[in-house]
C-alpha cells in the first residue's frame, strides 16, 4: 500500500455493509465513528470478515489482535491508516 | 402416547411460493419445471430444473444475515418464518428449551461452497470468507433457524439424501414424544449451481430430455430419469394437547406413523427395504394398508427404481389397490427438500380432501399395476396418506399422515 | 425403559490405528499433532494438525473400496469392522432389520470433494465446472449419507440408517440418536459412531479466516493446549470411532462383554451464534442437567468429565462455566481432561472418539490426561489432569461437546453393574 492511501470512514462503512450487512435500527451513515462495533451490531466474526476485506482491498496486513483490540470505527481506522501494517508475506 | 400434529407449513417450491400459491398451483397441475436460468447449463447433458421463482431474499432475510447465508438457507429461513406464522404461536410465550429444530440436508449449501472453493483455488486463502466455516455445511439450516427464533431445545440434522425430509420429521416426532412441545422440521435444499449439478449428473439418473413437459415421467413407459429442483418445506410439529390448549388456529393432520429401513448391499440378492418401511409406518400408526387412502410416491422416474417402487406398492395394497400420486412431477426432486415437500403436500391434500395429480404422465406403464392419479385431481376426501421416499445408497423412509377431525 | 450397552469398539485415530493403539497414546499422554504433511501448509496461519498414518491397504480395504470411499468413509468402514469383531456379535446377531446405523460427520467427504473440485474447475479457473472430468464416485462424496450406507452394508444392517450432522457435536449426537432408536424399540443393535477427514486446504482456509485454529506452529506436538494460559486455538484432527450398541438384556443373554452403559444423553442449542459461545455455558449446563435427569444420576456421582476442551480461549471458559453451573462445588473435585490435546479436534468424529476413551477409562480405571497443560490458566480453576494419566476408578463419566450452529450435547456413561 502506498503511504498516501487513506481508508476513510465511508470506505469502512461500505466494507462493513458488504462483509457483514447492516443491523436493523442502526444508521451506518450517522455519527458512528466512536460507537462500538458491538453497538453497531457487528460481532467478532463480522469483524474478521471485514478485516479480511480491508486487507485484500488495500493490500495490507493487520495484526491478529486487530479484531479484538479495535473496538470502534475510529480505532480500526487508526490501526489501518497509521499502525499495524505488517508487510504482506506468506 | 402423545400425538404429534402439524400446525404450520412453510413452502418454497418451484411451482409456488407460500402455502396458498403452492397448493393452488399443485391442484391445478401447474408445473414449475423450466429450462435452467440460474446458471448457463448449455454445456451439460441435463438442462431442465425446478427453480423457485420470485424469491427476493432481501425482503425476507435481515441484512446482517445476507453475507453469511446461501440461497438454500435463505429459503429455509423464509419457509420457517411462514410455518411459525401459520401456527399462530407467540414463541416468546413458549419455553425456550421446549422448542427444537430438526432439518434434513443433502449436499449442503453448495453454491456458497463453490464460490469459496473458487476463491481459494483461483485467488488464495486470504480470499476465503470467514463465513465458509459454517455457511456451506450440513447443519447450517438447523443452526440459523434455531438462532433466529431462539429455539434452544433438542434439535438435529439428518442426512439420508432424498429420504431426509421424512427422517427429519420422524425424528421431530421423537422429540415431541419425549416432551418437547414445539418442533420445527422438514428440509429445504438448493444445489442449482455448476458444482451442485455436475455430481448429480454422474449418477446417470437425471433426465437428459430437454423438454420440461417430457423430462420427468415417473412410472411412465417413457421414463427417462428425474429432474432436480430446489426448495422444500418446513413443518411445525406440536404436541396435540398443547396445540389445542393454546388454541392453534389450524391442525393440518397428525404424524401418525414412521418407518425407516436400509436396503441390503446391491449384490446380496435380498429384497429392497421400501415395502418394509411402509409396513412399519402403517403399523406404527395403528392402521392396516386398507386404511390408507392415498400414496405419495418417491417416483424416481428411473425405470428400475419405478419398477421396484411399484412392486412395493402393489405388493402391499394389491394391483391398483390405492390411488398413487407424484406431485413432484411439478417441482422435480428436491434433494433434502423433496420428501418434506411431499409431506406438506399430503397434509394439504388431507386438509382439502383432494388428491393432486401427477402431471405430464399420460398413463403409467400397465405392467406396474398402479392406480396413478393423472390429469385431474381427485376429490375423494382421503383421510390418511402414506408418503414414501428413497435416498441414494439404499435409504427408505415412510410416513403415515392422518386427518385429526372426527 | 430399554437400556443400552456398549459391546464393541473400533477406532482410527491420529497416532494409533485401532483401539489398542489409540488407548496407548492417550494413557501415555503423547500428542499426535504435527506439521501438516497432506498438503503444503506454508500459506496458512495454522500449519499443524493431528493426522492419521492410515494405509487403506494394510487396514484391510479392498481396491474397489479404496476407489469408492472417501478417506472419512474408509475410516468408518475400518472402525466398523474392528467394532464388530470386538463385540463378538457375529454368531448371535439378530435379523438384519433389527440392526440400525447412525454415523456422525460434520463435513462429510470434504477432502474428496475438494480434490475433485480442483480437477473439474481446472484449478478454480472455471465456474462452469466440467462434468466430463467428474469421477463416477463424485455423487457419493457429494451426499455423505452414503457413509452410513457403507457402514450398514459392512454390518449387514437393514434397520434405520442415517448420517447425523450437527457440526462438532455430530459424534455425540450420532450415538445419542442410536441410543434413542434402541430405547424406543426401532432396533436392538446399532452400529454407531462418527468419522471425519477434514484436513484439506479449504478447511484450513476457513478456520484460518476465523482464527479458530492455533498459530502455535513452532512446536507442533505442543500446538494444542486446552485449559493452558498460552492456548491459542484448536488443532485440526481426523479419525473415526464406531461402536456396537446393544439392547442391554439381549447383550447380557448372549454373554457379551459390556464396556459401559449409556445412561443418559441430551442435546440443546444455544440459539446465540453460529460460531460464538457465551462464557456462562448456560445451554451446555442445561444439556448436562437433562442428561443427568434422564439417567437419574446426581451430579455428585460424576467421577470423570471428558471435556470438549478444544483449546480455544472461548471454549475452555465456556465449558468450565457450564461444569460449575451444573456440578456446583463438586466441579472442583471431579477430574476433567481433554483428549484433543493429543488427537486434535476431528470435528464431527471427535465426540465418538471421546466416548471410546470414556468407555476405556471406565474399563481400565485410568483417566487420560490433558497433554501440554504446563501453565494453568488462572481463570480456569478446575482439576484438568495435566500431562499424565491418572489411575482412578470412575463409575459415572460425563462427556460433552459444543458445535458450530450452537449445538451443545452431553452424554453419561456408567460402569456396567455387577452381574445379577
Amino acid at each position: 500500500m502506498s503511504a498516501t492511501t487513506t481508508v476513510t470512514l465511508a470506505d469502512l462503512t461500505r466494507m462493513l455493509r458488504e462483509s457483514a450487512g447492516e443491523e436493523e435500527g442502526v444508521d451506518m451513515d450517522g455519527d458512528v465513528l466512536d460507537v462500538s462495533f458491538d453497538d453497531l451490531g457487528y460481532d467478532s466474526l463480522a469483524m474478521l470478515q471485514v478485516i479480511g476485506q480491508v486487507q485484500r482491498e488495500y493490500g495490507i496486513r493487520l495484526p491478529d489482535e486487530a479484531a479484538a483490540d479495535a473496538d470502534t470505527p475510529r480505532a480500526l481506522l487508526a490501526l489501518i491508516n497509521t499502525n499495524g501494517h505488517v508487510p504482506q508475506t506468506g | 402416547m402423545t400425538a404429534a400434529v402439524v400446525t404450520g407449513l412453510g413452502i418454497a417450491a418451484p411451482n409456488g411460493f407460500g402455502t396458498e400459491a403452492f397448493w393452488k398451483a399443485t391442484v391445478a397441475g401447474e408445473s414449475g419445471l423450466v429450462p435452467l436460468t440460474r446458471f448457463d447449463a448449455a454445456q451439460y447433458p441435463c438442462v431442465i430444473a425446478g427453480e423457485v421463482k420470485g424469491f427476493v431474499a432481501e425482503e425476507h432475510i435481515p441484512s446482517r444475515l445476507m453475507p453469511q447465508t446461501d440461497r438454500m438457507t435463505r429459503l429455509a429461513l423464509a419457509a420457517a418464518d411462514w410455518a411459525i406464522d401459520e401456527t399462530g404461536a407467540d414463541l416468546r410465550q413458549l419455553p425456550e428449551y421446549g422448542m427444537g429444530v430438526v432439518t434434513a440436508a443433502s449436499g449442503g449449501a453448495v453454491e456458497f461452497g463453490q464460490r469459496e472453493l473458487q476463491n481459494l483455488w483461483s485467488k488464495g486463502k486470504e480470499h476465503v470468507s470467514a463465513y465458509q466455516s459454517f455457511a456451506w455445511f450440513y447443519a447450517v439450516n438447523t443452526g440459523q433457524i434455531s438462532i433466529r427464533n431462539k429455539m434452544r431445545g433438542p434439535s438435529g440434522v439428518l442426512l439420508t439424501e432424498q429420504a431426509g425430509g421424512i427422517d427429519a420429521i420422524g425424528h421431530a416426532r421423537r422429540h415431541i414424544r419425549k416432551g418437547t412441545p414445539f418442533v420445527l422440521s422438514g428440509g429445504v435444499d438448493s444445489a442449482l449451481c455448476p458444482w451442485g449439478w455436475v455430481p448429480q449428473i454422474t449418477t446417470g439418473r437425471m433426465s437428459t430430455v430437454a423438454d420440461p413437459d417430457r423430462a420427468y415421467l415417473p412410472f411412465s413407459a417413457d421414463a427417462s430419469g428425474y429432474v432436480v429442483g430446489e426448495g422444500g418445506a418446513v413443518v411445525v410439529l406440536e404436541d396435540a394437547a398443547s396445540a389445542r390448549e393454546r388454541g392453534a388456529p389450524r391442525i393440518y393432520g397428525e404424524v401418525a406413523g414412521y418407518g425407516a429401513t436400509m436396503d441390503p448391499p446391491p449384490t446380496s440378492g435380498r429384497p429392497p427395504g421400501l415395502r418394509r418401511a411402509a409396513e412399519i409406518a402403517i403399523s406404527d400408526a395403528g392402521l392396516t394398508p386398507r386404511n390408507i387412502d392415498v400414496v405419495f410416491a418417491d417416483a424416481a422416474g428411473v425405470p428400475e427404481l419405478d419398477q421396484a417402487e411399484a412392486a412395493a406398492i402393489s405388493g402391499l395394497f394389491g394391483p391398483r389397490g390405492v390411488p398413487v400420486t407424484a406431485p413432484k412431477t411439478m417441482t422435480g426432486r428436491l434433494l433434502a427438500g423433496g420428501a418434506a415437500l411431499d409431506v406438506a403436500t399430503a397434509l394439504l391434500s388431507l386438509h382439502a380432501g383432494v388428491i393432486p395429480p401427477t402431471v405430464h404422465v399420460r398413463a403409467p406403464a400397465p405392467a406396474y399395476g398402479l392406480d396413478l392419479v393423472t390429469g385431474q385431481p381427485r376429490d375423494t376426501a382421503p383421510r390418511s396418506a402414506l408418503v414414501l421416499a428413497r435416498g441414494y445408497g439404499g435409504f427408505n423412509a415412510a410416513l403415515v399422515l392422518r386427518r385429526t377431525d372426527g | 425403559m430399554r437400556r443400552v450397552a456398549i459391546t464393541g469398539l473400533g477406532a482410527v485415530a491420529p497416532g494409533g490405528i485401532g483401539v489398542k493403539e489409540y488407548w496407548e497414546l492417550l494413557t501415555a499422554g503423547r500428542s499426535a499433532t504435527r506439521t501438516i504433511s497432506f498438503f503444503d501448509p506454508s500459506p496458512f496461519r495454522s500449519r499443524v494438525a493431528a493426522e492419521c498414518d492410515f494405509d487403506p491397504v494394510s487396514a484391510g480395504l479392498t481396491p474397489q473400496e479404496i476407489r469408492r470411499l472417501d478417506r472419512a468413509a474408509q475410516f468408518a468402514v475400518v472402525s466398523t469392522r474392528e467394532a464388530l469383531a470386538d463385540s463378538g456379535l457375529d454368531a448371535s446377531r439378530p435379523s438384519p432389520d433389527r440392526i440400525g446405523t447412525s454415523i456422525g460427520s460434520a463435513v462429510g467427504c470434504t477432502t474428496s470433494l475438494e480434490r475433485e473440485y480442483v480437477v473439474v474447475s481446472d484449478g478454480g479457473r472455471k465456474w462452469n465446472v466440467d462434468h466430463e472430468y467428474a469421477v463416477p464416485e463424485l455423487y457419493r462424496h457429494f451426499v455423505p449419507s452414503t457413509m452410513a450406507a457403507e457402514v450398514a452394508w459392512v454390518a449387514g444392517a437393514e434397520g434405520p440408517a442415517a448420517v447425523v450432522s450437527t457440526g462438532c457435536t455430530s459424534g455425540l449426537d450420532a450415538i445419542g440418536h442410536a441410543v434413542e432408536l434402541i430405547r424406543e424399540g426401532s432396533a436392538d443393535v446399532m452400529i454407531a459412531g462418527a468419522t471425519e477427514a477434514p484436513i484439506s486446504p479449504i478447511t484450513s482456509a476457513c478456520f484460518d479466516a476465523i482464527h479458530a485454529t492455533t498459530p502455535h506452529n513452532d512446536e507442533p506436538e505442543r500446538a494444542c493446549r486446552p485449559f493452558d494460559r498460552t492456548r491459542g486455538g484448536l488443532v485440526l484432527g481426523e479419525g473415526a470411532a464406531v461402536m456396537v450398541l446393544e439392547e442391554w438384556e439381549s447383550a447380557r443373554r448372549r454373554g457379551a462383554h459390556v464396556y459401559a452403559e449409556i445412561a443418559g444423553f441430551a442435546a440443546r442449542c444455544n440459539a446465540y451464534h453460529m460460531t460464538g459461545l457465551k462464557p456462562d455455558g448456560r445451554e451446555m449446563a442445561e444439556a448436562i442437567n437433562a442428561a443427568l435427569q434422564e439417567a437419574r444420576i446426581a451430579p455428585e456421582a460424576i467421577g470423570y468429565i471428558n471435556a470438549h476442551g478444544s483449546g480455544t480461549k472461548m471454549n475452555d471458559r465456556h465449558e468450565t462455566g457450564a461444569f460449575k453451573r451444573t456440578l456446583g462445588d463438586h466441579a472442583h473435585h471431579v477430574p476433567i481432561s481433554s483428549v484433543k490435546s493429543m488427537i486434535g479436534h476431528s470435528l464431527g468424529a471427535i465426540g465418538s472418539l471421546e466416548i471410546v476413551a470414556c468407555a476405556l477409562a471406565i474399563e481400565h480405571g485410568v483417566l487420560p490426561p490433558t497433554a501440554n497443560l504446563h501453565e494453568p490458566d488462572p481463570e480456569l480453576d478446575l482439576d484438568y489432569i495435566p500431562l499424565t494419566a491418572r489411575e482412578q476408578w470412575a463409575d459415572v463419566v460425563l462427556s460433552v461437546g459444543s458445535g458450530f450452529g450452537g449445538f451443545q450435547s452431553a452424554m453419561l456413561l456408567t460402569r456396567p453393574r455387577a452381574q445379577s
